[in-house]
Formats: C-alpha cells, structure tokens, sequence
C-alpha cells in the first residue's frame, strides 16, 4: 500500500541577524496512511512547522529542503505555487490552536465556511453552499446550526469557534488533516468533546490525521502512532498504546514527569536533558 | 419540530433586537459628544440645503439684476447681493452642491484607490511594497496645492479635473495607513486559516485584509473632507476650480476681492460658509476617531 504521505529528511531553516542560517528542523523523516499520527514534542522542537511544511505556507524566506516529500504520489517539493494551492483546503486542511484569534473577527460565521466551499467549488450556487454549510455545522455537533450561521466568532464560545474551525476545515473533505494543537486553548471537558469530533470524522470519512500536540497522555489515547519530536530530530516512533516500553531517555523522562493517581506521592522528577539527544539520530 | 422552529424564530428575533440595541447604544455613545453633534447638525443641514436648494432659494442664481448690484444684506437680499446683482443667499445654497459634489467625488476615489495601493503593499511586502511606498513618498513630498494646480493646468480647469487633481494629492495617506494595518493583520492566525483553506492572494486581500484596514480609513477621510473643501475652494479662488458663472464659493470669494474694502459682504459671506462647513467635517471627524478608532479604543 502506497503511504498518503512520505517525507524523508526534511529540513527547514531561517536566515539568522548574523546572515547565517538556523536549522529548525533537521532531517525529519515519517510516513503516514489512513491513520491517525500524533505528533509530541516540546515548544520549539519542530512540530508545527514541520506540519506547515507539508501544507507550503512557511514564510518566503524560510528555507524547505527535503530528499522526498510526497503527498498522495503529488511531488510536493517540485509542484508549483498553484497546484499547492489547490491541494490546501482541498485535500489537506489544517485547524490551528486558538479559535479566537482563527476566524475572521468580522464576517459571520457561516460566511465564512461558504466562504471555505466556494474556493472549493465556484460554481455551486449559494442557497447549496449554505444548505452544506449548515450540514457541516450539525456534522460538528452544533445544535441549531441556523442560530450559529449568523453569529459572529465573538459571539462564539472557544469550544464552538473550535468546531466551527474544524467544520470549516473538515467541510471539502480532505483526505489529510493536520491538527496543530487543536485543544489547547480549551478547558479539559471541551478538548474531549471536540476531540471525540475529530475523532468521528476522520474515521467516518477515512482521513489521514496527524494531531500536533504537547499533551503525551491526550495524543497516545487518541492516535495509533506516536513520533516524540525534540530539538527538530524524531526521537522515537511508537505505537501509542505501547507508550510504556518506550526507549529513549527523553520519551522516558517525558512520562516519568507525569503524576499518575495511585503512584508515590514523592515530588515528580524534572527532566535531565542531555545534549547529545540533539546530535545522535537514532 | 415547530418547538425547535419556534425556538430558531425566537432566537433570532433575540439577535436582531441585540444589534438594535447595539446600535443604539453606539448612537447614545455618539450623542454623548457634544461638539460631535455640532458637527453632524452642521453636516446635516449642509446636506439638507444641498438637496432642497431650489425650495429654499429667494432668486435665480444666475440671472443678473444689474441695476441692484453690490446692495447690501437687506429684505431683498438676505445676505446681499453680488457684483453682477446675483442674491449670495442663493448662491451659496447652491454651492453647497458644488461643495459636496467635490467632497464626495475625491472621497469615493482616493479611499479606495490608497486602501488598494496600501492594503497590496502591506500583504505582499518585498520589493512590490519598496515601489509602491517610494510612490507614495515622492507624491506626499509635494505641496498639496501645488501638486493639484499642475494636474489641473494639464487637464484644463473644471469642477471634475478640480476632484481629479485633489483625488491625486489625497491618496498616500490613506495608502500609508492601510499598509500599517495590512501589515499587523497579515500574519494574524485567521488570514492563515483562510489560507489554509486553499484561498488566493486576492481574495485575501479583498476580503480579509481590506475590511480590517477599513475602520482607521473611514476615521481619516471625514478628517481628510475639510482639507478637500478648502483645496477645492483654493483651486476655485485662483480661477482653476469651477468656472464662472458656477456658484463656487472660492471662485466667490475671488470676486468678492475686488469689493473686499467698500461692500464686504460679497467676499465675507461664502468664506463664512468655507469655514463653518470644514468646522463640521473636523468635529465629526474627531467624534468618529474617538468612536472608531481601534488603537484609541483599545485605550479606555
């Protein structure tokens, strides 16, 4: 089976005051098919820039180099600007961490999914785009979606604003989805409801969905495959529910930093980071 | 199901009476402002007297009464008549369609023509913003006035060529500003969202960045109408703004000249009305950026 998406050594870099260059990303490599990934790692490891990588919507001057980049047997590194294009919102969508500051302030809500449809399909008349809107909308469990239509994201609570982002991204069918840490702005009951919504489209519709997130408990309940990320290198690939047998000190230091409820009651470790996790590729 | 439908139906009347009441309040927090509703009263009478000049008026415009000219404010002549007999009262009544012909003619073309320009060159930055603001730069170097009376020298005098010239000079700051705005809002997480779901730079652009440039534009251009009545009005005194028989009031004001010593009301009265029409654009505008001005705002 041909993977929906392949990166093989990737590399993002910005230019530095000095006129040099700093990698921030150096050599990531996975593959991904119909399944759902998650992503972990620490602030600054790489995470989400790999993830806007794969989607082309780094800034100009950041510098992409890969050996391979495939999405779906499209060559990503040579596609020009408009064929990326096309694929984003298309057949790769991406929903981003706060849903206050992701919709647009003044355009209602609804607008702003048919907005979404409309670059899909210019074609469709508007009384089908809004029909679709709607459906979407209940598709993320709002409950009178006419109401919600006209609101405007201010009006929104987070939790909602989040669905509406999801709907927004979820509503052209994507084949990919890309989560960048989609619940952190929300308190613990929402994630789960919005998470439990991802949860239910991606295997309704049979998406690739790689979940970009700090929360290592949240991620190996959710996902099937787990990449722990640190310092721009992949540490560790592992299947989420063997979370336990992982190798690498980082992933082992990571978990031992979580309290559990029937554990000791002595304080929790802190990390010991050792450089040479940033060196060796393992 | 006519329980959830009467409920969407209630709900909805719920929101409408909400932006009701949100714009009632904006009114009330605009009322509030006294010297606001000066300017709005002046604003409003201007636009009035516009409309229903022809009901208002006491004589033609412009037909001459040789035999009364230059008689002084009186029964007849509310506030005198001219040098060729014509009643002012009139006139100026008149000229306040001049007025806000050129008012709004420049409004409604460098608005958007510097929004354009600055909400582009903000997106896009690079060496399409380097051009674009050296543009800008070189037009703002200029003398106002004097930028406008070359323009109307090259297309002949005239009351649209008079708008054209002052639209020419009115644009970089409107373009300055956008660019500012454009530049904060580029980068913001909704634009990229947009983006995300495959939209293209114009329609970026058009719809997401413009109308977030639009609150600080608006706040400008009722600042900006005093100084496009006075430029007009300094077009019409030295003869290259609306021509004669036109009841412009710079082109009055430049008659009245002659007569400035012995019959003082023939220049005095529509120079009264220059500075009473500009007063109001400027206290309106003030009220508005007070209102609408995001970054004063975000202050109280």
């Amino acid at each position: 089976m041909s993977h929906l998406v392949e990166v093989e050594n990737l590399r993002i870099a910005f230019p530095t005051e000095e006129g040099g260059h700093a990698e921030a990303v150096k050599g990531v490599s996975f593959a991904l098919g119909r399944e759902k990934l998650g992503i972990v790692g620490e602030s600054g490891s790489g995470k989400s820039l790999s993830g806007r990588a794969l989607l082309g919507v780094l800034p100009d001057y950041a510098r992409v180099s890969a050996d391979r980049m495939m999405f779906d047997n499209i060559d990503l590194l040579t596609a020009p600007k408009s064929v990326r294009r096309h694929l984003r919102g298309g057949r790769m969508g991406m929903i981003l961490q706060d849903p206050k500051f992701s919709l647009n302030p003044v355009m209602r809500v609804g607008m702003q999914i048919v907005e979404a449809i409309r670059i899909g399909d210019k074609r469709m008349a508007g009384s089908e785009a809004r029909r679709k809107a709607l459906a979407v909308l209940e598709a993320v469990h709002i409950r009178v979606p006419e109401r919600v239509f006209d609101l405007y994201p201010h009006e929104l609570s987070g939790g909602m604003g989040q669905r509406v982002m999801i709907a927004m991204m979820v509503v052209r069918e994507p084949d990919l989805l890309i989560a960048d840490e989609p619940t952190s702005a929300l308190d613990v009951t929402v994630q789960n409801q919005v998470l439990a919504i991802m949860d239910e489209l991606v295997t309704r519709r049979g998406m690739g969905l790689i979940l970009i997130s700090h929360d290592l408990h949240l991620v190996s309940k959710f996902c099937d495959r787990v990449l722990v990320m640190y310092a721009g290198r992949i540490v560790e690939t592992l299947k989420a529910d063997r979370l336990h047998e992982a190798t690498h000190p980082y992933t082992k230091g990571l978990l031992s930093c979580l309290p559990s409820i029937d554990g000791s009651l002595a304080p929790l470790p802190v990390l010991q980071r050792d450089a040479a996790w940033a060196e060796a590729t393992p | 199901m006519t329980t959830a439908s009467e409920l969407l139906a209630g709900q909805k009347r719920q929101l409408r009476a909400a932006r009701w009441a949100e714009f009632k309040r904006f009114a009330r927090r605009f009322s509030r402002n006294r010297l606001g509703m000066v300017g709005l009263g002046i604003i409003v009478t201007l636009i009035l007297c516009a409309i229903f000049a022809p009901l208002l008026a006491t004589h033609d415009p412009y037909l001459p009464q040789l035999a009364k000219r230059l008689s002084p404010p009186s029964a007849e002549f509310w506030l005198g008549a001219d040098e060729l007999g014509r009643d002012i009262y009139t006139r100026i009544l008149y000229g306040s369609r001049l007025t806000l012909l050129i008012v709004v003619l420049v409004v409604i073309t460098s608005a958007p023509l510097g929004l354009l320009i600055g909400a582009v060159s903000g997106t896009y930055g690079g060496w399409l913003d380097a051009v674009f603001m050296r543009v800008t730069d070189v037009f703002l170097a200029i003398p106002k006035l004097l930028l406008a009376l070359a323009f109307v020298a090259a297309l002949g005098p005239g009351i649209i060529n008079a708008a054209l010239a002052i639209t020419l000079t009115a644009w970089p700051p409107y373009a300055r500003l956008a660019r500012a705005e454009a530049m904060i809002v580029r980068n913001s997480d909704y634009v990229n969202a947009i983006r995300l779901a495959g939209a293209s730079e114009a329609r970026i652009i058009f719809f997401h960045i413009m109308p977030m440039c639009l609150s600080s534009v608006i706040v400008r251009m009722t600042l900006d109408m005093a100084g496009i009545i006075l430029t007009s009005a300094g077009l019409g005194f030295i003869g290259l703004g609306a021509q004669p028989p036109l009841p412009e009031w710079g082109a009055m004001i430049s008659t009245g000249r002659k007569f400035i010593f012995d019959q003082w009301w023939v220049a005095t009265v529509p120079g009264f009305a220059i500075f009473i029409v500009s007063l109001g654009f400027n206290l309106l505008g003030d009220a508005m950026r007070d209102l609408l001005d995001p970054h004063l705002r975000r202050r109280t």
